[in-house]
């Protein structure tokens, strides 16, 4: 058992830096993923993570680092939404759809003028949990203070603002600014986890975990802490599948993540019904009893 | 002395350029209830998003509390209507409530023992101290309504705006909202609400009915005279 389950992370030092990244890269998107479920931002999300390309393409090409890069494409991004929706009167889902595809194909047009880029485009998308180096731990750690302070500082605006923006607004938080700050903790998060899931799977990462923890929790922190220990529970068993079979790390962990929804669902349905049941029970012991 | 808690003077409200409704006039005291009826987008809930400070009024002006509408948050109590994103929200019904103690606790204040005992008090007045511990999404409409409600009432505003707080409420909770109504009032605060029930007028000092202009204001018996009732609804009410 230990050599199948506990071994090849003390063994090999690759898959430990991995897993460690992992990790912190599950806590921050639990962290922000819960905002981002509970406000219903998932379009956003996915918008950023794909909208980062064409920034992390042209880093590649001035050898700048990635980061800088995703930070330019994700603040663009994030412009760009707010321009469109501000000054062209479109509602928020048309501004991000354009802002989405174009700076997708942006991405595309600039990783496809290099010969070098096929190799890097597929890090870019589907990330290198395994080339994770010990400073990328420092940064992805910063990202998750950061994060998690937004989140404790925040969260009083965000809560009221994923009820109703009424509610925030006249409770005396500036919405836009909290919205924008919401906005630039998703892009953070993004932009801390595009290297280790990708920046196609990274949503995965922000969604399913968060979504789980909806099913079960009663209170936001609890919802976070189950978004985090499935996040963690998958980053690790992920790992683990891609090291014995020889599969793509990135893609075994969001989908170990996205299965562990699934279980949560049909188990939260079978409850649901046995409880059903359950009060219908004394009806039918009635029923029995007048005939 | 200068009492008036909400004043209008030609005011005309709407999105952008667009006008619902122009030309409002009138004045409260601490105390009054003033009940909007209408049709639906006749102005109703675009009236409370103005004095509330969500919409910005596209001409004329409008105080509250002598100051111009969202600058008082710790005085002034919203409830929108229908917040039913929260259904899907993991909150106990007492989590929902407590949220009408953050206008006054910001962003870094600790809550207090007061703030627990103007929550507990709050659940109490509305019923909801039964389901406090349940989760908002299990609760039925009417409970998620009188949830809503005590949010506003742990607000310990001195004025409240309810966008139609009797929708999806049986009588029992239609009668406990007017009850609530009246003790508010009693200390003082004034209430604005929007609704569609005729009955919901019956206490009230100011009636203004709407049809995308202002067709009648005043006290019950002038605001809800048969002509004026025809003209907005196309009836009149059984006598």
């Amino acid at each position: 058992m230990n050599q199948i389950f506990i071994a090849p992370f003390v063994e090999n030092e690759n898959l430990r830096l991995a897993l460690l990244a992992s990790m912190l890269v599950a806590i921050t998107c639990a962290i922000a993923g819960t905002f981002v479920v509970l406000r219903g931002l998932a379009f956003v999300g996915d918008a950023l993570s794909h909208g980062v390309l064409p920034g992390i393409a042209a880093a590649l090409i001035f050898g700048v680092s990635g980061i800088i890069g995703a930070a330019v494409g994700a603040g663009v991004m994030m412009g760009g939404v707010n321009l469109v929706t501000r000054r062209y009167k479109l509602s928020s889902d048309t501004a991000i759809g354009l802002l989405f595809v174009g700076m997708l194909a942006l991405g595309v047009l600039i990783t496809s003028s290099s010969s070098k880029f096929p190799e890097d485009l597929d890090h870019i998308l589907f990330g290198e949990s395994f080339a994770v180096k010990s400073s990328d731990l420092v940064w992805q750690g910063f990202a998750l203070l950061v994060v998690g302070a937004i989140g404790v500082i925040a969260r009083r605006p965000f809560l009221l603002m994923s009820v109703d923006d009424g509610l925030a607004q006249t409770s005396g938080f500036n919405v836009t600014f909290f919205q924008n700050l919401m906005m630039a903790m998703i892009g953070l998060t993004v932009i801390a986890s595009f290297q280790t899931v990708g920046t196609l799977l990274v949503l995965g990462m922000l969604i399913a975990p968060a979504a789980t923890g909806v099913l079960f929790a009663r209170r936001i922190p609890s919802m976070m802490l189950i978004a985090s220990v499935i996040g963690c529970v998958a980053s690790y068993s992920g790992l683990l599948i891609s090291f014995h079979f020889e599969l793509a790390a990135s893609a075994s962990i969001v989908l170990v993540a996205v299965s562990i929804f699934a279980i949560g669902a049909v188990a939260t349905e079978i409850r649901r019904n046995r409880n059903l049941r359950h009060d219908e029970l004394p009806h039918q012991h009635e029923h029995t009893h007048a005939h | 002395m200068h009492t008036d808690t909400i004043s209008t003077s030609k005011l005309s409200i709407g999105f952008g350029r667009h006008t619902v409704v122009a030309n409002i006039e009138f004045t409260t005291s601490p105390g009054a209830l003033v009940v909007l009826i209408g049709t639906n987008g006749s102005g109703k809930s675009t009236l409370l998003k103005t004095l509330a400070g969500m919409l910005k009024p596209i001409s004329g002006s409008v105080k509250i509390l002598d100051g111009d509408p969202g600058k008082s948050p710790r005085r002034v109590a919203y409830l929108p209507q229908h917040p039913i994103s929260s259904h899907t929200l993991p909150l106990r019904a007492r989590d929902v409530v407590a949220m009408g103690r953050f206008a006054n606790l910001g962003l870094f204040n600790r809550e207090s023992e007061e703030d627990k005992r103007i929550l507990n008090t709050s659940l109490e007045r509305t019923g909801s101290i039964e389901f406090a511990e349940k989760p908002l999404r299990d609760l039925s409409s009417g409970q998620q309504q009188r949830t809503h409600l005590a949010q506003v009432l742990a607000r310990q505003a001195e004025i409240l705006l309810l966008d139609e707080p009797t929708a999806g409420l049986d009588i029992n909770g239609r009668k406990l909202v007017a009850e609530l109504i009246a003790s508010e009032r009693a200390r003082g605060v004034t209430v604005v609400m929007a609704t569609h029930e005729l009955q919901d007028a019956e206490n009230a000092n100011t009636v203004m009915l709407l049809a995308q202009r202002v067709v009648s204001i005043g006290p019950p018996e002038v605001a809800l005279r048969d002509e004026f009732l025809r003209e907005c609804f196309g009836f009149t009410q059984p006598h």
